[in-house]
């Protein structure tokens, strides 16, 4: 007898992201991924001055505004044709570079460690082993027994007053918690540890991007940050070192604390590398443009089928064609209707609202179903990192490598690479990738500062927009993966634009086919060691750092949390 | 002392994004003195931690659902306002609720904290506030003017 599980953040107004599944025999055996929110966002571009577009998608989403600013100047310039001074492409790459790495940071420590880590557990812990324990993992500073001592008297005098705090709601004393009292301890200091790391992050966006949370420098053409070495209120010498000191602080945690938990993590929960592949087609853009043009890129990014590295096909410049002409939207499982039958491509998309209910073999998504060359992929760090292994792109090589080195000598037995095809896998290609980003955003720090030596300063070149139609669109590995805006401009005016954004890629929901998304696919067999708590299933949908129907943010007045309904 | 004003909201879906045409109200009419900090929170949470992080007081607004008349204002101070850290499913739920259970954490709670929070009318995709929350956008700015007036900071209009 199978049991369906309805998972809906009633938070918000009609909530986000749910998901439904039918466990049977304890384990998940069908899988809907919907999103419960219309996002025609796209709407309010049409007629409107395409210089103006990424200042409005950047309010799309709370957590990705910097990421549709800068997709969205992309896909004018590429309309365009515009190449863009090298200056603004290194400030851009900083300001993106920091961005993920602020997001990759948060994403872990704040928004999913939970499902790992039982916080009450620690309560229980030796300060002095969890100190001991850290030490021989690392020689992260902070991992001594006075930390280790503090954190543990925090946490008791906060659960002594009566409040979890952050820690509400978490599923304490689950089954499928596997932690020692220790190692909770040693994740809950990080976790505090965490969020002084994630300001550095938010200190290189806000210097270079004049505010936090919406950049003020972005423009179709380059930045509007002046760079003098000479005056105030500018990009001078000075703030340039004040963000190395920032980047460089990145860097030690990310190599001495993130990379090295996550390890742990994936070596205490190695049965996670079993469940949650999905979706094998992996796709992913490069990113850090260093030329003029969009032709030399820092990060690799292209497209696996079949989790076969071997078959790696590599996009390769901006306006690649390859990317441009594989992709597709569908509708058949989505409340929106097309004039006409079949998948368009994101140029002739068409957002016509068309709401039904909720129809577990028809319409049941405001999430469009997108694919490549007919076929449903998986985007994100995990994409990114496997296409850079494919590449032989060495930062990445490295990275990989020393996480799961680290993991298997903490295992005991060898984790083969395959392992990352899983839920555990996709956190550790995040914090691989954060170790990229730092490398990243530090080799453009050192271009900038290069190229301003050689007396170049200029950073804008001015856009004019032609009589007729032109079109173009523009892509960004974005924190939780490819990022693209088509637009369609006519004589100056944006007369359609469609943003395919990451989460549509993984969370969409059936095609037109009738194939399941890779949300959907990596629930499948997931265990289900209680189906009134289903841990399991937020473990795999939060490793893909979900993210959508982003833009609604009212206090509610009710203290309801997540509505967990089994029927 | 230090004095943060947040703005949060969505300005693509109409009433959403009021506590952020409220704040750029403010700036608009009223000249304010430097110990004050305006913010344009958008739609983000965490992003706004540092800037809000050991402030003395704290004013938000905010669309708030209270099942009230759209255009009511409500006054929530203190222990009114939801701090605590919801179970998530997407990170943008990370609201104002979870960035003060942080900022609470941490000790870096700012003393005195207000919400304004404004229910809402509609929340269609469209760049501006429906006509009726638009009618008490003043009302709203007023609010947050007589509360800074309450902590003896010196508020003038800005001249005509």
């Amino acid at each position: 007898m199978s049991k369906r599980i309805t998972i809906d953040p009633i938070t918000r107004i009609e909530g986000h992201l749910r998901v439904d599944v039918e466990v049977d025999g304890g384990k998940v055996t069908k899988a809907w991924s919907s999103g419960q929110m219309w996002r025609g966002v796209e709407l309010i571009l049409l007629g409107r001055d395409p210089r103006d577009a990424w200042a409005i998608t950047q309010r799309i989403c709370g957590v990705c505004t910097t990421v549709h600013a800068i997709t969205s100047v992309r896909a004018v310039e590429n309309a365009l044709n515009l190449e863009i001074p090298v200056n603004a492409q290194f400030i851009r790459n900083m300001i993106i570079s920091a961005h993920a790495i602020h997001d990759h940071i948060v994403h872990f420590y704040h928004l999913s460690a939970l499902d790992w880590v039982d916080v009450v557990s620690a309560l229980k812990a030796d300060p002095i082993k969890t100190a001991q324990l850290a030490e021989s993992l690392s020689d992260w500073p902070l991992n001594n027994k006075h930390v280790m001592t503090q954190t543990l008297e925090k946490l008791k005098s906060f659960v002594g007053s009566g409040q979890l705090g952050p820690f509400t709601n978490g599923y304490w004393g689950h089954p499928a918690m596997k932690l020692s009292p220790e190692v909770n301890l040693l994740a809950v200091a990080h976790y505090l540890q965490a969020l002084d790391a994630q300001r550095h992050a938010n200190k290189i966006v806000t210097l270079l991007g004049s505010k936090s949370p919406h950049i003020q420098n972005v423009a179709v053409g380059g930045v509007s940050n002046p760079i003098a070495t000479d005056s105030q209120s500018v990009l001078t010498i000075e703030r340039l070192l004040k963000l190395k000191e920032h980047m460089d602080a990145l860097g030690e945690f990310i190599r001495k604390v993130y990379l090295v938990d996550i390890a742990a993590i994936g070596a205490f929960y190695a049965d996670w590398t079993k469940y949650g592949a999905g979706v094998m087609n992996y796709l992913s853009a490069p990113d850090f443009p260093m030329d003029s043009k969009g032709t030399q890129f820092l990060t690799p990014g292209g497209y696996i089928p079949g989790g076969d590295i071997g078959k790696y096909k590599p996009i390769t410049a901006f306006g690649d064609a390859f990317l441009r002409d594989g992709v597709e939207e569908s509708v058949k499982h989505a409340w929106y209707s097309y004039s006409k039958p079949g998948p368009l491509h994101p140029y002739k998309g068409e957002t016509t609202p068309n709401y039904t209910d909720f129809q577990d073999d028809g319409k049941y998504s405001w999430l469009k179903a997108p694919t490549f060359y007919g076929e449903r992929a998986q985007v994100g760090p995990l994409a990114n990192v496997l296409c850079g292994i494919a590449a032989g792109h060495q930062p990445t090589i490295t990275y990989a490598t020393k996480v799961l080195d680290t993991a298997s000598s903490l295992l005991g037995s060898k984790i083969p690479l395959a392992a990352l095809h899983s839920t555990i896998g996709r956190h550790a290609a995040r914090a691989v990738r954060a170790g990229v980003m730092q490398e990243v955003m530090t080799q453009n720090w050192q271009a900038l500062i290069d190229n301003i030596a050689k007396g170049d300063t200029t950073s804008f070149n001015k856009p004019t927009f032609p009589k007729g139609e032109i079109m173009g669109y523009g892509f960004h590995e974005a924190p939780r993966g490819l990022l693209s805006h088509w637009t369609v401009i006519r004589d100056g005016k944006i007369a359609n634009y469609q943003c395919v954004v990451p989460s549509t890629w993984n969370a969409g929901p059936r095609d037109e086919n009738d194939k399941i998304g890779p949300y959907e696919a990596s629930l499948m067999d997931n265990p289900i060691a209680d189906a009134e708590q289903p841990l399991e299933v937020l473990r795999t949908i939060h490793s893909f750092d979900p993210c959508l129907a982003c833009a609604v943010h009212v206090v509610e007045d009710n203290k309801e949390v997540v509505q967990v309904k089994a029927l | 002392m230090r004095v943060v004003i947040l703005g949060v909201g969505n300005i693509l879906l109409t009433d959403e994004g009021v506590g952020v045409y409220a704040v750029n109200e403010l700036l608009a009419r009223y000249d304010l003195p430097e110990e004050v900090e305006v913010i344009d929170g958008g739609t983000s949470g965490m992003d706004c931690l540092d800037q809000v992080s050991g402030a003395d007081h704290l004013l938000i607004a905010d669309a708030m659902r209270a099942k009230k008349d759209p255009g009511t204002i409500t006054r929530l101070s203190g222990d009114q306002i939801p701090a605590f850290f919801k179970t998530k499913i997407s990170p943008h739920q990370v609201g104002i609720s979870d960035m003060l259970a942080a900022l609470n954490f941490h000790g870096l709670m700012p003393a005195n904290i207000v919400l304004f929070g404004i229910e809402p009318q509609s929340f269609a995709t469209a760049m501006e506030l429906s006509p009726g929350i638009a009618a008490i956008l003043p009302q709203v700015v007023d609010m947050i003017v007589a509360e800074l007036k309450t902590l003896g900071l010196s508020v003038r209009p800005k001249a005509a």
